[in-house]
């Protein structure tokens, strides 16, 4: 092969062994990764009846929306049988508020941590960072003991609060680290026009913020929305997330298991997170590289 | 004699574009060549199907009296010296050298030899036990040069070595690279757009745009009888002065005529015959134009009135209007010139060149 | 002189809200759960002080040695399996595959739900009586047994394939990014050298990845140290407490089982542990080179 006399133009191709592996290895991953959707999905348009035949592989026999209806209108945690869509309602009082303030307060700190460098800034960020790595664990009972101090534990504000505390980490970095690429001439020249301090903020370094506002904002309604542990804990009985009401309807462990309610819930509970996903593409795997400190 | 390298009916396409069409191309054993041309003309692209690093769409390379269009990289007898260096990071210099021989299975001694030469040759012995990191654009560019040398390779390919460098460190590798030839004798091909580089180092130059050779000869050749328009404005530096009018009958013999100007052509090397009436571009060369004193009798001396003087050191560029048209001279007379003196030049046909109307030919 | 001084005063009022947080949610959380772990706090908090008393008991808890064991296993196999996982599909992508980027897009999917919702669905495919087991009993192969969700000894081991499912992406993504960020010569040089595409890949390209498999690491490790969610929604804790975790150890023992005491110590455990490995790291990510940057 190295070496023909009458070899001409473009090497012949041939469909090596090697590359039918990769494509194998790579449709047999993508199986792998898909297989728990697809389950999801045909389980949820089974009836239990077919469900109990065992065959969680098979498409469904008689497709039916009855489980969606359910878990969106009557499957039960506990004593409420108002199902999944108070969580949603919840969810989304508590995820656009908690993105606003929290993406706002990351933005002002990375531009005052970057631009004009104030006394201690190098202790907040060190601090934050720091923060953003250690078990939420350790700050859990003294949260709940000040939030309920000021009359914020278990409602919507305290919930709210808590996401902006935990969210600022992240949202200082991402907004630092963008800050800092920007040339420092920009913002001495602003200074030298007269531009004070939120004037450079909301004229010019807001405006110029667009590409990692769209990425704050993909990590923030993700994040606020996939939340399992502060819901639990801070947000009271009457603003339970999404993610803690379906937790509550799928273990519950009074009467017979409703899989295909509880897969309908499932799915409904995922579905924003992975519009966002599907809608933003390039733009989610940025977040993950801005933010790469994301707990 | 069967040369070294060897193009034949070279085309290479992307999708239905074609970037090289029916290329031609024979390099002699032993000679240093030079592919020089402006971004986006087809030189690295030519280079790396030498190398055989992207497929050709048609066409065969030859390389020491073997077909290779089909061999792999490593099977062809070259070795590669990239604009990046594209040293391993992780690896030390001596590592960088021996790692490809190393891999490729041959025996240790062989490989210390080797190693131990090329650090040698190139004065890198000192940096061997260090990585990448650790050294400088011009370190980093000879343990390149190292590692493509102990491939003990017929053909050396250089791909921009010297771009990435700064300005003094290019003249000293630059020299380098010269003597490394002298002392190998290989086959060197070498591409750049830097055309200092290309005068200085190679026997002959491939001038090259849009994909084709524009010309190949060498050096001076190219720098006083540029085969094209293209050619002669690429090549020199400043530029050489175009003034575009027609040949007309004057005083028994021929003009050129245009912009202003009237010159007579007599002494101008034609390689063809010449006709009254002709359109064509007159080329002169900054360098090449009888100033001031040396200009004083010249038939067909002309008056030019100073625009602006850039003094460079050894000489200075002077900035005429002249006629309708304006053109810089170089003057190493160290005299001073100012805005608005009067200064007669000549045009020595001798140096100048002649082309057709549409610039695709020497006259 | 004087409004300079007044300008330069806003950048702090700016980050008067961040100080507080800082200094209270962060700083003072961690400083008041130390202290009451040196308590005998029951359902609410007493400052009497006791000593090592909690940690001992702590250590000498069977459910907590059990959690602990669990995290180990848990991190490495999850750790690994995504890192190994994650550089494969990384790898292979990296080939000029047709339909690229519909395999990312299935690649990194998970990544965007909710633990919770990837606890439930590997709950329900594991499921002993319903799930995988019985399909393939169904298809003929009777005598085939997969009961590892209701088996102590192997649950933990369904735990890390959902976590890799999850979270093998975000290494796919890390790591892609990686191997596009490396310059092309460097390919061409190692096709003229010779080198095989895998040694390629073993000797030169992992090793200048190395940043980037320590982000990834980082990533995942903060993850194991938070694993909770999954936990509870697949299985749990169970069967009994087999598949406990740390974080879950202290919020039980924070909200169900009222000994704030005990808690308020494994979470101060957990605290200094990931002080000790992220530490150094943490200076030399962002202030070493940070002050270099700047």
């Amino acid at each position: 092969m190295s070496h023909q006399e009458n070899a001409r133009g473009p090497k012949p191709k041939r469909l090596t062994s090697s590359r039918i592996g990769i494509y194998a290895f790579l449709v047999i991953a993508a199986a792998f990764f898909l297989l728990p959707f697809y389950v999801m999905v045909v389980t949820s348009l089974k009836g239990m009846p077919e469900i109990l035949k065992g065959n969680i592989f098979a498409l469904p026999e008689k497709p039916t929306f009855e489980p969606w209806v359910i878990a969106w209108a009557k499957a039960c945690t506990g004593v409420n049988c108002d199902g999944i869509r108070v969580g949603v309602i919840n969810s989304f009082k508590i995820m656009i508020p908690s993105t606003f303030v929290s993406i706002l307060l990351g933005a002002i700190n990375g531009y005052a941590l970057s631009f004009w460098r104030p006394k201690g800034g190098n202790v907040i960020f060190a601090i934050l960072l720091l923060g953003a790595f250690i078990p939420y664990q350790v700050y859990l009972y003294p949260l709940v003991r000040m939030l309920s101090q000021v009359g914020l534990y278990n409602t919507l504000p305290g919930i709210i609060a808590v996401h902006t505390i935990f969210g600022l980490p992240v949202m200082t970095l991402l907004f630092r680290n963008y800050y800092v690429a920007v040339p420092i001439d920009l913002f001495k020249a602003a200074r030298v026009d007269g531009g004070g301090f939120w004037t450079i903020f909301f004229r010019l370094m807001i405006p110029m913020s667009g590409p990692i506002l769209v990425v704050a904002a993909i990590l923030q309604v993700t994040g606020i929305w996939n939340d399992f542990l502060f819901g639990l804990i801070f947000a009271g009985r009457d603003n339970l997330p999404m993610t803690v009401e379906l937790n509550n309807i799928v273990n519950t462990t009074t009467g017979t298991k409703a899989y295909d309610v509880n897969m309908a819930a499932t799915i409904l509970t995922a579905m924003v997170p992975l519009i966002v996903y599907f809608v933003s593409g390039r733009w989610f795997v940025r977040g993950i590289a801005a933010g790469a400190v994301k707990g | 004699m069967e040369p070294s390298v060897s193009i034949r009916d070279l085309r290479i396409s992307y999708g239905a574009l074609d970037v090289m069409r029916d290329l031609q191309l024979d390099i002699q054993p032993g000679e240093f060549l030079v592919l020089l041309g402006p971004s986006g003309c087809g030189k690295s692209t030519l280079l790396n199907a030498i190398a055989g690093l992207i497929d050709v769409s048609d066409g065969e390379v030859w390389i020491s009296g073997k077909n290779v269009t089909w061999a792999e990289p490593k099977d062809r007898g070259i070795g590669m010296v990239f604009q990046s260096y594209a040293l391993y990071p992780q690896m030390s210099v001596e590592r960088n050298l021996s790692f490809g021989l190393r891999v490729s299975g041959h025996p240790k001694d062989d490989i210390a030899k080797r190693v131990a030469r090329a650090a040698e040759i190139l004065q890198i012995e000192p940096l061997l036990k260090r990585k990448p990191s650790h050294l400088s654009g011009g370190q980093r560019q000879r343990v390149a040069i190292g590692r493509a040398l102990v491939r003990d390779a017929q053909v050396y390919l250089f791909d921009e070595p010297l771009s990435n460098l700064d300005a003094k460190l290019r003249v000293d590798l630059r020299v380098e690279i010269k003597r490394l030839h002298q002392r190998l004798e290989n086959t060197m091909v070498y591409v750049t757009h830097d055309q200092i580089e290309a005068l200085t180092l190679a026997d002959r130059i491939a001038v090259m745009q849009g994909g084709a050779i524009q010309q190949l000869d060498d050096p001076l050749t190219i720098y006083n009888r540029p085969k094209n328009l293209f050619v002669a404005g690429f090549i020199g530096s400043p530029a050489m002065n175009f003034f575009h009018g027609a040949l007309v009958e004057a005083g028994g013999g021929l003009a050129f005529k245009g912009q202003g100007l009237e010159v007579p052509v007599d002494g101008y090397e034609t390689s063809g015959p010449l006709a009254a009436g002709q359109k064509v571009i007159l080329g002169v060369r900054p360098e090449h134009v009888p100033f001031a004193e040396a200009a004083a009798g010249r038939p067909g001396a002309v008056e030019g009135r100073v625009e602006l003087e850039e003094p460079m050191g050894a000489d200075s560029l002077v900035w005429l209007a002249l006629g309708e048209g304006q053109m810089s001279v170089r003057c190493s007379s160290g005299k001073r010139y100012h805005p608005g003196d009067r200064v007669p030049l000549a045009f020595d046909m001798t140096r100048a060149s002649l082309f057709d109307a549409d610039g695709q030919h020497r006259l | 002189m004087k409004p300079l001084r007044l300008r330069n005063l806003t950048p702090q009022v700016a980050l008067i809200p961040t100080w507080a947080i800082v200094i209270f949610a962060y700083i003072g959380t961690i400083v008041w759960t130390i202290r009451i772990s040196f308590t005998n706090s029951g359902i609410l908090p007493r400052y009497d002080f006791v000593g090592w008393k909690q940690y001992d008991r702590l250590f000498h808890s069977q459910r907590w040695s059990i959690s602990v064991e669990n995290l180990a296993i848990f991190g490495v196999l999850f750790i690994v399996g995504c890192l190994v996982l994650g550089f494969l599909l990384a790898v292979f992508l990296d080939q000029r595959i047709k339909g690229e980027s519909w395999f990312r897009t299935i690649f990194l999917y998970p990544y965007a739900m909710s633990f919770i919702v990837t606890g439930l669905v590997w709950a329900w495919i594991m499921n002993p009586t319903l799930g995988i087991q019985r399909a393939v009993e169904n298809w003929g192969w009777t005598s085939f047994t997969f009961n590892w969700l209701s088996r102590g000894d192997r649950a933990i081991y369904l735990l890390v394939i959902a976590g890799v499912w999850q979270a093998a992406g975000l290494v796919m993504a890390i790591l892609l990014a990686g191997l596009r960020g490396v310059d092309e010569d460097i390919w061409k040089a190692a096709r003229v050298d010779g080198i095989p595409a895998w040694r390629v890949y073993l000797s030169i390209v992992i090793p200048m990845l190395s940043s980037m498999f320590v982000t990834a690491i980082v990533l995942l490790a903060i993850a194991v140290v938070k694993l909770y969610d999954l936990v509870v929604a697949m299985t749990g804790g169970g069967p009994g407490i087999s598949t406990e975790v740390p974080a879950k150890f202290v919020i039980d023992y924070l909200f169900n089982r009222q000994n704030i005491a005990l808690a308020t110590a494994a979470a101060s455990v957990m605290f200094v542990a990931v002080l000790v490995v992220l530490g150094p790291w943490l200076y030399s990510q962002y202030f070493r080179k940070g002050r270099g940057a700047q």
